[in-house]
């Protein structure tokens, strides 16, 4: 028969057996697509400046961002405003909030001042959060990064490890370890780390075999690049938007798992930690809700605002999630 | 293929698939106990509060602690294969029945609380995929996304201050009204009563997730082009909607509600101590407070072989759902 | 002879561009016409204009698409949807995924028998094996409760072509019902498409950019270049003696086209320039690569008006007989 093509974008072989050929032209009725995440970083890591404009413009990253910095702000100063122990007695048991201006938000049964409390509860909370995660996803990178290039017998077994700890429920492992470690702000930063590695290692270990089968990566193969250099220099930057919105995520899980962890009684007994107000606080549920309810007002806001920051980082960097 | 094939052959490679897993998680178990400050030799001796050495070490050896490490798991691995978790010298009883007592309650609460999250999470994916980009979806995207952020402990001791201390409805803790003798649907309403705010608390966080994949999920089927072709045959959006974009937009939600499985039991810990609910989380939690540590590592081993079963689960229930599934 | 499907002046928007400007024409029962341009040049979306399936931002800003005696564009959305799949029927150009993947065979075809035939699910069954035998899927009634993903394409587009022919629609729209397969498949589904024209008497519109299939199988063609309608002719006429520009642009494009076009170049001819640049531009869209043009080609569009032996034609060009040799041997030396 004869064959007359008109559409230039047409391959021009055809396959002998009778299966889908893709043809690039753009559909015409509304198919999502989804475009390929690695090209859309790509592009995105073209110009930092733009990169920063239009995070500035999503409303979830400025609301999260502007939250975040006044609890950083909080957690900074608390020293200043604040300079006494936060876990002394200061005044009158039980005054609540409003009641005496100079301890604003009240004081708790044992006439702690609850905002001392929950300022420096910030430094912990945000503290415990950034290394935290800081050796989830260094340890998560490093486990991805090592399965995802080298494949093989190496990535069998590191996926079977990574299988593994995500079976494992991670909060009763994180109990487990406190409990058997001790609870101090050390252990619990190094368990919450220990524990939430797969997600970032799973996420980088999925990124980096896209990223090592693409051209340019081939190309820095084939010009006899080190494949240490190809890891640091071609893959790890286009993996990076992936990695820093999953970060942000889990800088708020971290914070979420401390606060649980010192509410259980399992935090670092000689700080004060927003989990453990709420925990002494709730026996007063009936008289001194407040005692409930602010530290975990200030443990939402702080959650919320690093999830805001997760959503308008996915919108910028990862336009395929938040497709609409 | 049949679809009971399918399912079939599925449920044998997840089988073959999980044994490692279970091996790997055994192992862990055997190391944690290793690393347990104390041993059960030190914790019976506690007890009776006037052991001498001597007294220590002879029940060191009757319990075999005196043996080298990997001797020790080669017996940890006999115990486990009779079914012994070993003993709990606080509660006088053996770990597994322990464990065995408290956990119904906890899959009672937590299947409660994925039926809530699912249902509560797809319904509202729907209404923001039907809505997007328009004001229903924006507001609850917002209301979601708090959720998202709501610690499980903390919404639930507000939920108590709301219902039971200030409105008086729900009772704020326990799992049944004690000494009362109710039968039947009497007994259904105060069971439900005791388990709805502890559900909820649990669920919320897991709605979110849901719901945004639902979301997600919804809108990537919606543009598929067999969704055209059902337009194309003159069915309507309502019909469009539930025959043909919601059992595919289904899939990814699996997927991921297995993935959350040992999360909400993480959370059930805490939500069952908020709650004094009668199950494994709590039960860890009084281990931790006693450092019973054979209790808390069998409820470790015993939480991750639940995870394993869910995510079994959710393989055939994907292999029910999703034809193209075959066996691979 | 009324035609089945008279369509008016149809102008298809988006919110920046207008794909589709005043197109006209008619169906008369029982024939195939084919609609014929490059991608972009508004044909798919004339076809979803004319089921009023167009894809999210695009609208139809004006015109009649009469067919019996309702105009289907001023029919609320209800009874527009009865007509659905009942009296116009559409196949689509990707039969991999034009199936639900979920869903057996069987319960896709006999959701169409169920809706607008209201036959029980028994009857649908039955109804959905025998026309599985019509578009000739071997063992019918096992590819009834077979997925989607158990069959080729040529098979898929069958049971899409069956799904479209279940209720013996009037007109059956197809758009692009090759393009995705291979060319031996190609010429069974279009055999097939043909066949079932015949024996349902259904009128077919075939979409298509593939001047190949125009010969064989269609009665008529109109060729679209940027929305418009540029000619309108049979098939033979049209390829003896291509009148506008951008058709014989086209044939000289098309290799092994036609015994009677001997080449003498063996270079093959391509039209200069490209569709988009004439979606905004005023005056004739063809102008910029148009070989012919005139001044005024720049700021008039030409009209559409009759030439000899019943076709149309919109171009400014004096298109007389005797002309056109010559044009024809400039349109091979591009």
């Amino acid at each position: 028969m004869t064959d007359a093509i008109l559409d230039s974008t047409r391959p021009a072989e055809r396959s002998p057996d009778d299966r889908l050929r893709t043809d690039p032209e753009r559909p015409e009725w509304p198919n999502i697509h989804a475009p390929d995440t690695h090209l859309i970083a790509a592009d995105a890591g073209h110009s930092r400046s733009q990169l920063l404009r239009r995070l500035g413009r999503n409303p979830s990253f400025v609301a999260g961002a502007g939250l975040l910095l006044v609890i950083f702000a909080a957690a900074v100063s608390a020293p200043v405003l604040f300079p006494g122990d936060p876990l002394s007695m200061v005044a009158r048991p039980l005054l609540w909030p409003g009641q005496d201006l100079a301890y604003a938000l009240g004081t708790d049964s044992l006439g702690r001042d609850v905002a001392a409390g929950l300022m420096h509860g910030a430094r912990v909370s945000l503290l415990i959060g950034l290394v935290a995660t800081t050796i989830g996803v260094a340890v998560g990178t490093a486990v991805g990064a090592v399965a995802g290039c080298r494949g093989g017998r190496i990535d069998d077994i590191l996926v079977r490890i990574i299988e593994l700890f995500q079976t494992v429920p991670s909060f009763i492992l994180l109990v487990v370890l406190v409990a058997i470690a001790q609870p101090s702000i050390t252990t619990v930063t190094w368990a919450i780390g220990l524990v939430t590695w797969p997600t970032i290692a799973r996420l980088v270990r999925a990124e980096f075999r896209v990223l090592r089968e693409k051209e340019f990566v081939m190309a820095a193969r084939s010009l006899g690049f080190s494949d240490s250099r190809i890891v640091i220099r071609e893959i790890l930057p286009n993996a990076l938007p992936a990695i820093i919105v999953t970060t942000s995520v889990m800088v708020a899980t971290a914070i979420l798992m401390e606060a649980a962890l010192s509410f259980l009684g399992l935090g670092d007994p000689n700080v004060v930690s927003w989990g453990s107000m709420i925990g002494s606080g709730r026996e007063l549920i009936r008289t001194a809700w407040y005692l409930t309810a602010l530290p975990g007002v200030v443990i939402v806001l702080t959650v919320l605002s690093l999830n805001l920051i997760g959503d308008g980082l996915t919108d910028v960097l990862n336009p395929r999630l938040s497709k609409e | 293929m049949s679809n009971i094939q399918r399912i079939g052959n599925t449920f044998r490679r997840t089988i073959l698939q999980a044994i490692p897993t279970v091996i790997g998680i055994i192992v862990i178990n055997f190391f944690l106990l290793q690393l347990a400050p104390g041993d059960a030799a030190d914790v019976l001796a506690g007890e009776s509060g006037s052991a001498t050495m001597e007294t220590v070490a002879a029940l060191r050896a009757r319990f075999g602690l005196d043996q080298p490490v990997l001797l020790q798991l080669v017996a940890y691995l006999d115990n486990l294969a009779h079914l012994s978790l070993g003993y709990s010298p606080r509660y006088n009883l053996p770990v597994a029945d322990i464990i065995g007592q408290r956990l119904p309650g906890t899959v009672a609460l937590m299947a409660t609380a994925l039926v809530i999250a699912l249902a509560g999470g797809i319904a509202l994916g729907i209404v923001m995929a039907t809505f997007a980009g328009r004001w229903p979806d924006r507001l609850i995207s917002i209301v979601v996304t708090l959720f998202y952020s709501i610690p499980g402990f903390w919404i639930g001791l507000m939920l108590i201050l709301l219902f039971s201390v200030k409105l008086g409805w729900l009772p704020s803790g326990g799992a049944a009204t004690i000494g009362a003798d109710v039968s039947g649907f009497d007994l259904l309403i105060d069971r439900a009563r005791y388990m709805v705010l502890p559900a909820l608390s649990l669920s919320l966080f897991y709605i979110a997730i849901y719901s945004r994949l639902a979301r997600a999920a919804m809108l990537e089927a919606q543009a598929q082009d067999y969704v055209r072709t059902a337009a194309a045959k003159g069915l309507s959006p309502l019909t469009i909607t539930v025959r043909h974009v919601l059992r595919n937009a289904l899939l990814p939600v699996t997927t991921v509600a297995g993935m959350h499985f040992g999360g909400l039991l993480g959370g059930a810990v805490v939500v069952e101590t908020v709650y004094s609910w009668p199950g494994l989380g709590r039960l860890a939690f009084e281990a931790v407070m006693s450092r019973d540590f054979s209790v808390l590592l069998g409820i470790l081993l015993l939480s991750s072989l639940l995870v394993i079963v869910a995510n079994m689960t959710v393989d055939l229930v994907q292999a029910w759902l999703d034809p193209r599934i075959e066996a691979r | 002879m009324t035609p089945l499907l008279d369509v008016r002046d149809l102008t298809i928007c988006f919110p920046n561009a207008t794909p589709v400007r005043n197109l006209s024409f008619g169906l008369a029962p029982a024939e195939a016409l084919a609609i014929v341009g490059e991608s972009g040049s508004g044909k798919s979306l004339t076809a979803l204009a004319l089921m009023r399936l167009l894809p999210g931002a695009a609208r139809i800003a004006s015109g009649r698409v009469r067919l019996d005696n309702d105009d289907l564009l001023a029919l609320p959305e209800v009874e527009m949807r009865s007509r659905r799949g009942r009296d116009i029927a559409m196949i689509f150009q990707e039969p991999m995924t034009s199936l639900n993947p979920v869903l057996t065979i069987g319960r896709q075809i006999a959701e169409v028998l169920q809706l607008h035939r209201g036959l029980t699910k028994a009857q649908a069954r039955r109804e959905a094996a025998e026309l599985l035998d019509l578009v000739r899927i071997p063992n019918p009634e096992r590819c009834l409760d077979d997925h989607p993903h158990r069959l080729s394409g040529g098979m898929r587009q069958r049971v899409m072509i069956a799904i479209a022919a279940a209720c013996r629609p009037k007109i059956l729209i197809a758009d692009e019902p090759t393009t995705a397969l291979d060319v031996t498949i190609q010429a069974q589904v279009l055999e097939l498409l043909d066949r079932l024209r015949r024996e349902l008497s259904l009128s077919l519109l075939l979409i298509t950019h593939d001047l190949g299939l125009v010969g064989q199988w269609a009665d008529r063609v109109i060729v679209m270049y940027a929305g418009r309608k540029v000619e309108e002719a049979s098939p033979g006429i049209l390829f003896e003696r291509p009148l506008h520009p951008y058709t014989r642009g086209l044939l000289a494009a098309s290799p092994r086209l036609h015994d009677r076009l001997h080449y003498r170049s063996a270079r093959l001819a391509e039209i200069p320039g490209n569709i988009a640049s004439a979606a905004t531009q005023a005056g004739c869209p063809f102008a910029p690569r148009c070989p012919d043009r005139l001044a005024r080609c720049r700021t008039n569009v030409p009209d559409e008006r009759d030439a000899a032996s019943g076709r149309r034609v919109a171009c400014h060009v004096d298109l007389t007989e005797s002309s056109r040799g010559l044009h024809h041997d400039a349109a091979l030396s591009y």
